[in-house]
């Protein structure tokens, strides 16, 4: 599980990035800087382009104007990889070789990631056999089979029941303090975005309406006084896109 | 685990078994109430594996006695039906000279050859109108309108091409087959989650791993339906064909019995046919199930 070399993550630079579909502007005018190894949650009401933002960031997408910078460690091009809400397993493969997906001969990694991600001695049954949480964390562990220094993350704990939606979080900010990397979240939940993120920025009308540094101890946020009265101001952010749209400048 | 080996126990005597006993049981001295009650227990508990071994079988079954019974009895006249016993020796007299064996290989030989070939071309064809929006451009329409024709109304012309060798049945064969499996492919291939797709590329699988990795296996269902219909109409087309022009193969047995007026033979040959399609289904869900074993669809009940 050490990757070739050591890496704090990969820095992120956008630079006035923006989408249109059709002639809708998705996103404008966008600038960004994402330091090394940094946790960032994108918050922000269904539309407004949070996981066009990340598709982009991956390149599965391109900007219609701008430019998206990836600065990794070494002089190699940097590895990225994104996990989405839904696990896209491949039905016809068994848990250890969808881990496997797009490398081979690594059943031994494969087998010791899936002991990271608590499926220990799973790798041989097929994704229909697991349940939703599971699977998830079979897509976590083929993600981090590739020791991105990007990691990317679009709503992977959606569609999970609570318990085992903090659970995933747990595993999540145990495996990034356990290997540094880059970690982009997308997300509906502001306390989840809150509890995991170094940084929290939140998007309204196509650019960002605020970017909230969360300096506090990590271990115990939940139920934290100063994490309570950011989640009840980003709501009210959420609640009412307009006024936050304006505070981006 | 004592409890699992128990159930198998209970569902893997042979099926027949528990029906006779409850048959003669009836006949049978008076047994104390307890251990009359514990046997009816144990036959009702049996009952649901004995019925999906036995059910199939049980409609067949029941139709070969009446056909026994009715031609026995003389109320099916021998000319329009003879008796199942008269067919089996049909069987083993034709079976004596080598002459069924003659047939049966004739056959088997041409399917093999004409379902080969539609088959592969089929796939291949399909995977590139799948794959290529170029082929789909040239190709699609083209086989789309060539499909509107029943490749049976070609009988005549390929009889006129090649006369009555081997070729026009192989051809109509290929034809016959060649559809099913082109199309299936297509909209196997089509169907395909382009989710899927999108993250083989995000996991740098390049061209040919994704077809490989995500395409083949994900249009497999699709295919393989296409696969098991096709083979149905492989043998629809050789009846056809081997009644019209031939001189060996299962439908010149029956086309010449039918000049002998033997119609035991004849009975035979339809016989023949029906096993063989009962073969080739068989050999694709064998096929189905071991290539889809990661389909919870198909995989075979775990208990």
């Amino acid at each position: 599980m050490t990757p070739p070399h050591a890496s704090r993550g990969a820095g992120l630079l956008l630079d006035s990035v923006g989408r249109r579909y059709g002639d809708r502007w998705i996103l404008e005018n966008l600038d960004l800087e994402i330091e090394p190894g940094s946790f960032v949650s994108f918050l922000g009401p269904s539309g407004v382009g949070k996981s066009t933002l990340l598709r982009i960031i991956a390149g599965l997408e391109q900007p219609s104007t701008g430019s998206v910078t990836l600065r990794g460690s070494g002089p190699e091009p940097v590895t990225a990889r994104m996990m989405f809400q839904e696990d896209r397993l491949l039905p016809w493969r068994s848990v250890e070789d969808n881990v496997q997906l797009g490398v081979n001969g690594r059943g031994y990694e494969a087998r010791s990631l899936l002991r990271a991600v608590g499926l220990d001695g799973r790798g041989s049954v097929w994704p229909a056999e697991l349940s939703g949480g599971q699977k998830q964390r079979v897509a976590l562990a083929r993600a981090l089979l590739h020791h991105p220094e990007l990691l990317l993350l679009d709503e992977p704990f959606g569609a999970l029941d609570a318990i085992t939606r903090i659970k995933m979080q747990q595993l999540v900010e145990r495996l990034w303090l356990d290997q540094p990397r880059t970690v982009l979240l997308v997300t509906h939940d502001v306390e989840e975005a809150l509890v995991l993120s170094d940084r929290v920025l939140v998007l309204a009308a196509g650019s960002i309406g605020r970017d909230l540094r969360v300096d506090l101890p990590r271990g115990d946020r939940r139920g934290h006084p100063r994490l309570v009265a950011w989640k009840e101001e980003i709501l009210q952010d959420l609640l009412e896109p307009a006024s936050a749209g304006t505070g981006a400048g | 685990m004592p409890e699992r080996q128990l159930l198998t126990k209970e569902g893997d005597p042979p099926p027949s078994e528990p029906v006779e006993s409850a048959g003669s049981e009836a006949g049978r001295a008076p047994v104390p109430a307890s251990s009359r009650s514990a046997v009816l227990r144990r036959i009702v508990g049996r009952l649901p594996a004995v019925g999906r071994a036995v059910g199939p079988w049980a409609v067949p079954l029941l139709a070969l006695v009446i056909w026994q019974v009715t031609a026995r009895t003389g109320v099916l006249s021998p000319s329009v039906l003879p008796a199942p016993e008269v067919v089996v020796r049909a069987g083993s007299d034709l079976a004596a000279t080598g002459e069924l064996q003659r047939h049966i290989l004739a056959s088997l030989r041409r399917i093999a050859q004409g379902f080969g070939l539609g088959a592969v071309t089929g796939l291949v064809l399909g995977f590139l109108v799948g794959m290529s929006k170029i082929a789909d451009i040239l190709l699609d329409r083209t086989l789309q309108m060539v499909r509107t024709i029943p490749h049976l109304a070609l009988v005549p012309l390929m009889i006129a091409w090649f006369g009555i060798g081997e070729e026009p049945k192989i051809l109509l064969v290929a034809l016959g087959t060649f559809f099913p499996i082109y199309l299936n492919t297509v909209t196997g291939i089509r169907g395909v989650d382009p989710k899927l797709i999108q993250l083989g590329r995000s996991y740098g699988l390049g061209r040919w791993a994704l077809v490989r990795e995500i395409a083949v296996p994900g249009a497999m269902p699709t295919i393989l339906a296409g696969i098991r219909y096709s083979l149905g109409v492989a043998w629809i087309t050789l009846v056809i064909a081997e009644t019209i022009s031939a001189d060996d193969g299962i439908g010149y047995l029956a086309q010449d019995a039918r000049q002998m007026l033997r119609t035991d033979q004849i009975v035979l040959a339809i016989v023949l046919y029906a096993c063989a399609g009962l073969l080739a289904d068989l050999l694709t869900r064998l096929i189905e199930r071991r290539v889809l074993r990661w389909h919870p669809n198909y995989r075979r009940p775990s208990a």
